[in-house]
């Protein structure tokens, strides 16, 4: 203080004021920080919470307008009876104090106590409630994500664990096509980058790149005030208005940014956002050969099903064969039979032909025959005009002799006798005989007349002889002989 | 089963196994008459054809946009890390 006014008492203000080393200058502003704010007692939000390895506790302490820094050392720590959380209004005292090395100053807590609902989770939170009014929240707002994505776009930084997270699980469940629109995500201006990046995907075919089918908006784990960005009004409406599904996947599984509420869907984190982009390709892939084997099964099984009860009907309905077969049987019955009578009428045909063949002369033999008749009459005549070239008086002594050879003498040189009557008769037939009556009886040798003794039983008896006559006929005389001679015994 | 049958190739893979399950279920409980369980089998094994060609054509692709200064948006490829 005192230093001050001698500082600004000379005349010249100029040429008077002491020059201060930075050292100087800095253990001076310590001095007075720590000599004016030895003890303060201050109320606010808890922010960027971090407890070293050391035990220590960095973070800060905020309102709507402000922010200091804090630390509580290890051994206050111990003794504090809440445990400082993110987020948490508290009550601190302590002191100030800067280091001269960098000039920063913080607040050293000694003590700590609950301050009730953070101003700025108070904040958000009828923000909040504001948006869910407008029905930005609505679950009937939810679009349903696509299973498989062509192309997925993601707003993020380019640089980090985030975006390399993300690519790496799809990579491993479904490689995928994505398209990386970087933004800031946190600081001054992210919250318009984001925006930015929500609304131009949703464009990009304008500039001939394809529209991504789902978009994840993403940022890792931070303090409240690192996430701040995705509670901004400007983000929550692009994507509450986003006609893209979209995935929201800020901070850890506990952080909730109101994003969260505005997206289609919430992912607790990076890597589980590019789980719920995407399907494990793997998966579906069995899942298809899964429908692809039921549906064969299943019309395996309609066939047989089908084809069984086919079975069971045509066993009602009869053999076809069969009746054929019937059929068949009946026709070569009549098939046989009709050959049977073709072959018979034509083998009748052929005995005709040859019956009425046979009588058709071959014409060989009927000049054969013929030949020989000339030849036997050609003989006749040579005979007949030898004959007729014969002496008259051979001829006469030959007719003599056949006339001899068949006179009745011949037959009466043999035994024979011709019985005569009375009257030179001859008799051949024993009635004309009668008892005591004379006949002549004519013998080889001569001629004796005897008498007839008995008619029925005839007895030789000597009769007169008559007068012998030579036979007058030949052949009446023989015929009459025979018969008499029967009759006479 | 479907009144008109979309062509397959424009079909995406949630339509085409959406299409191909409830072949699948309808062949199953075996109500439809055989002709149609046969032409719906075939589409089925079709269906499953585009749903593996699908899954197929899956190919990884990583690009970054960036805006030039007079606002032009370009993809290029990003440098894995």
């Amino acid at each position: 203080m005192n230093a001050y006014q001698d500082m600004t008492s000379p005349p010249n203000a100029q040429s008077n004021v002491p020059e201060f080393s930075v050292s100087d200058l800095a253990m001076s502003l310590k001095r007075t920080l720590e000599d004016t704010y030895g003890h303060v007692r201050v109320r606010g939000e808890l922010s960027r919470v971090s407890i070293a390895a050391s035990g220590h506790m960095y973070s800060s302490l905020k309102d709507d307008n402000a922010v200091i820094d804090a630390v509580c050392w290890k051994g206050v720590m111990s003794r504090l009876s809440i445990r400082p959380e993110e987020g948490l209004e508290v009550i601190c005292t302590g002191r100030l104090s800067t280091f001269p090395k960098r000039s920063n100053y913080q607040l050293i807590i000694e003590s700590m106590e609950l301050a009730g609902e953070g101003a700025l989770l108070k904040m958000l939170e009828d923000r909040k409630k504001k948006l869910a009014a407008e029905g930005l929240f609505d679950p009937a707002r939810k679009k349903a994500l696509p299973k498989i994505p062509q192309v997925i776009g993601v707003v993020t930084s380019p640089t980090g664990a985030v975006i390399r997270d993300i690519l790496h699980r799809l990579s491993d469940r479904f490689p995928s096509h994505v398209i990386l629109w970087p933004a800031m995500v946190q600081g001054q201006g992210a919250d318009k980058q984001i925006v930015a990046g929500i609304e131009g995907l949703q464009n990009i075919e304008a500039h001939g790149l394809p529209r991504p089918d789902v978009i994840i908006v993403a940022r890792g784990g931070g303090s409240l005030e690192d996430l701040m960005a995705f509670n901004e009004e400007n983000v929550v409406r692009a994507a509450a208005n986003c006609t893209i599904p979209l995935i929201s996947a800020v901070g850890h599984e506990t952080d909730t940014t109101l994003i969260d509420y505005a997206a289609d869907l919430r992912a607790p984190t990076p890597t589980g956002a590019a789980e719920m982009a995407v399907p494990v390709r793997s998966e579906l892939l069995s899942m298809v050969q899964d429908s692809g084997a039921r549906l064969l099964g299943a019309l395996t099984r309609r066939l047989e099903d089908k084809s069984a009860s086919l079975r069971l009907q045509s066993k009602g309905l009869g053999d076809p064969t069969k009746l054929l077969d019937i059929k068949t049987q009946q026709l070569d019955r009549i098939a046989e039979s009709l050959t049977y009578k073709v072959q018979s009428i034509i083998s009748e045909r052929q005995n005709k032909i040859v019956s009425v063949g046979g009588r058709l002369k071959n014409p060989k033999d009927l000049i054969q025959q013929k030949k020989m008749m000339v030849e036997r009459w050609g003989d006749q005549l040579t005979a007949h005009r030898m004959r007729m070239f014969e002496r008259p008086e051979t001829r006469l002594a030959h007719a003599g002799k056949m006339l001899e050879a068949y006179s009745f003498q011949n037959v009466l040189k043999r035994g024979y006798t011709v019985v005569r009557g009375e009257d030179g008769q001859v008799l051949t037939q024993p009635e004309s005989l009668s008892a005591g009556q004379n006949v002549a009886l004519e013998f080889y040798g001569g001629k004796t007349r005897s008498a007839v003794i008995s008619s029925g039983d005839a007895k030789i008896a000597p009769a007169p002889r008559k007068k012998e006559k030579p036979a007058k006929k030949k052949s009446a005389s023989s015929q009459s002989k025979d018969t008499s001679q029967q009759s006479l015994f | 089963m479907t009144s008109a049958p979309k062509p397959i190739e424009d079909m995406t893979f949630e339509a085409a196994l959406g299409e191909l399950e409830t072949i699948v279920r309808a062949l199953e409980t075996g109500q439809a008459p055989l002709e149609e369980s046969i032409s719906s089998y075939e589409r089925g094994v079709a269906l499953r054809k585009q749903c593996e060609e699908k899954l197929r054509e899956a190919r990884e692709k990583i690009e970054k946009i960036t805006i030039d200064p007079n606002g032009a948006i370009k993809a290029e490829p990003l440098d894995a890390e």
